[in-house]
């Protein structure tokens, strides 16, 4: 497997001083899922934020290190963040859908990119609500409003709608957080299909999550990555005391 | 600890019951104005009164000129208010840093709103009718006029772009879009009703004010329709106070008729504003 994103010493401070981090260094292989998992304000959220440059929106102070994508690095103040956006999706904790209907959500990132034939946005709408698990179930109503799908039906709409842009690699910050079981373990089903085609960060909404779904896992603690390793050795042997603390309940 | 008196209880729906009696209060004004002017002016009203020109000076006839004037500096108004007025919302909402020229903006802006408007007539007077030497004219007025209404359609229309949520904004960009076609595509048509709230009030205020066009476009009397925006016009509430206050035995019947045609004028504008509020709040869906 090959690695596609290599994030060498990245640092990160926001301006009023909230979470940040320092000195990072992780490469992300290929079709899997990397999960970024720890307590809240480790650092997962901006660190996933750094992938798409969306940090960019908000009141950064330093930002130093590289992060490669595919061998480029795409915090060069020349990257062109629009087409490094479409490259790299995202998902957020809370579905957000946009008050369009479902299928205006889901077009919304091509239409922005000047496509307008008919046949590509209604390939894609279809392509992506598949891949998302969701297509059986709005196929009749895509004109509906989104807003009128259940929190776990637009989750789902949110993952289809990052889909839809054919992306490499998706960024699922929380995607589950505030979803039921049944609607967590589709997304998470989803996602263990996703995996063959794509390149997928997860930052997990529990310890449990973390251990069920992570091919490659990353333990971040106050802005700092404690230990990286694979899903399986890390969750059942971690090599740091602070890991195994967190992932046995100890604090967190 | 006054057993004498009132209980909490009793306290509490003594409160409520004067709070009621106090807000009640409040809506007594504009029932009398309006019931008052209805009753004193309603009679005055007929085809011939709105689309008849003074005549017999001004003690008879109509208030066409007046109405139409009235009409031309209201869209003039919009015409220039609105463009620059929604362009600076979007730039302060959206694009604005915070930093000195802001701040500049914004207090400008705030102390625009609370000069008394015949310090924007003579303003007007000064700068249009004669440095540019638009002359007396609907032009003028309207220039005058939509610099009086920018503060309000300003200051609303930030507010209704503030209020679209800024996780659309979040999702619009991470899935590739510019920041243009973020505001074009999602945060301008979620906050357009209360944009056009905003223009309306102002306009509606534009409509009704005397003092901002008594220098720079209001004709005492004019025998015709005006043809040009370089031309003054009559305006409602200009004639309104000719009327009341310059004419000797002037019947109070077309004094309150013309005040009714204003006061619907206005008060029509208000609820279109109202109508489109309460629609865009049924389908709202956030």
């Amino acid at each position: 497997m090959t690695e596609k994103i290599q994030i060498e010493h990245l640092t990160l401070q926001y301006a009023d001083g909230a979470e940040s981090l320092r000195d990072i260094s992780l490469n992300v292989r290929e079709n899997a899922i990397t999960v970024l998992f720890g307590p809240a304000g480790g650092g997962k959220s901006s660190l996933l934020r750094c992938l798409n440059r969306l940090n960019d929106l908000a009141d950064v102070k330093t930002v130093s290190g590289k992060i490669l994508l595919d061998g480029e690095n795409i915090l060069d103040p020349q990257t062109d963040v629009i087409a490094l956006r479409r490259k790299v999706g995202m998902v957020f904790a809370r579905p957000v859908v946009l008050p369009f209907s479902i299928y205006g959500n889901l077009t919304y990132g091509l239409e922005v990119m000047g496509e307008k034939r008919k046949l590509r946005l209604d390939e894609a709408v279809e392509r992506s609500l598949r891949q998302a698990a969701l297509w059986d179930e709005v196929k009749e109503r895509l004109d509906d409003p989104a807003i009128a799908l259940s929190g776990g039906q637009q989750q789902r709409l949110c993952l289809a709608r990052a889909l839809a842009l054919e992306p490499e690699v998706i960024l699922l910050d929380e995607p589950t957080s505030g979803l039921d079981p049944i609607s967590t373990g589709k997304v998470e089903a989803s996602l263990q299909e996703l995996k063959k085609n794509y390149t997928i960060l997860l930052a997990p909404h529990s310890v449990q999550q973390a251990a069920r779904v992570a091919d490659y896992a990353a333990f971040f603690l106050q802005g700092e990555l404690v230990e990286f390793g694979e899903g399986k050795t890390l969750f059942t042997t971690p090599r740091q005391k602070r890991t195994e603390d967190y992932v046995t309940g100890r604090f967190g | 600890m006054n057993k004498l008196l009132l209980n909490r209880n009793q306290t509490q729906r003594l409160g409520f019951a004067l709070l009621t009696v106090m807000a009640a209060i409040t809506v007594l004004p504009i029932i009398l104005v309006v019931f008052y002017v209805i009753s004193q002016g309603g009679a005055a009203i007929s085809w011939e009164f709105l689309s008849g020109f003074p005549r017999d000076g001004m003690r008879q006839g109509g208030i066409l000129p007046a109405l139409v004037g009235t009409l031309a500096l209201t869209v003039g108004t919009a015409i220039f208010s609105v463009p620059l007025g929604v362009a600076a919302a979007v730039y302060l909402a959206e694009y604005a840093p915070e930093n000195g020229l802001t701040r500049l903006i914004r207090i400008a802006i705030i102390n625009l709103a609370g000069i008394p408007s015949v310090v924007y007539g003579l303003f007007g007077l000064g700068l249009f009718v004669l440095f540019l030497k638009f002359g007396t004219s609907i032009l003028s007025a309207s220039l005058t006029l939509s610099i009086m209404t920018l503060p309000v359609i300003i200051s609303t229309a930030e507010e209704a772009l503030r209020a679209v949520p800024q996780a659309f904004r979040t999702v619009s960009i991470s899935l590739g879009a510019t920041r243009w076609q973020t505001i074009r595509r999602i945060v301008l048509p979620e906050a357009l009703p209360g944009i056009l709230t905003g223009i309306i009030l102002g306009l509606e205020r534009a409509a009704g004010e005397t003092a901002p066009i008594l220098f720079t476009g209001a004709a005492f009397f004019l025998p015709r329709l005006p043809n040009s925006p370089f031309d003054a016009t009559m305006a409602l509430p200009y004639h309104l106070f000719v009327i009341s206050t310059q004419v000797p035995e002037m019947p109070f019947q077309i004094q309150y008729g013309t005040a009714l045609v204003l006061i619907v004028f206005v008060l029509g504008m208000n609820l279109i504003a109202t109508i489109i509020r309460s629609q865009a709040r049924a389908r709202r869906q956030w």
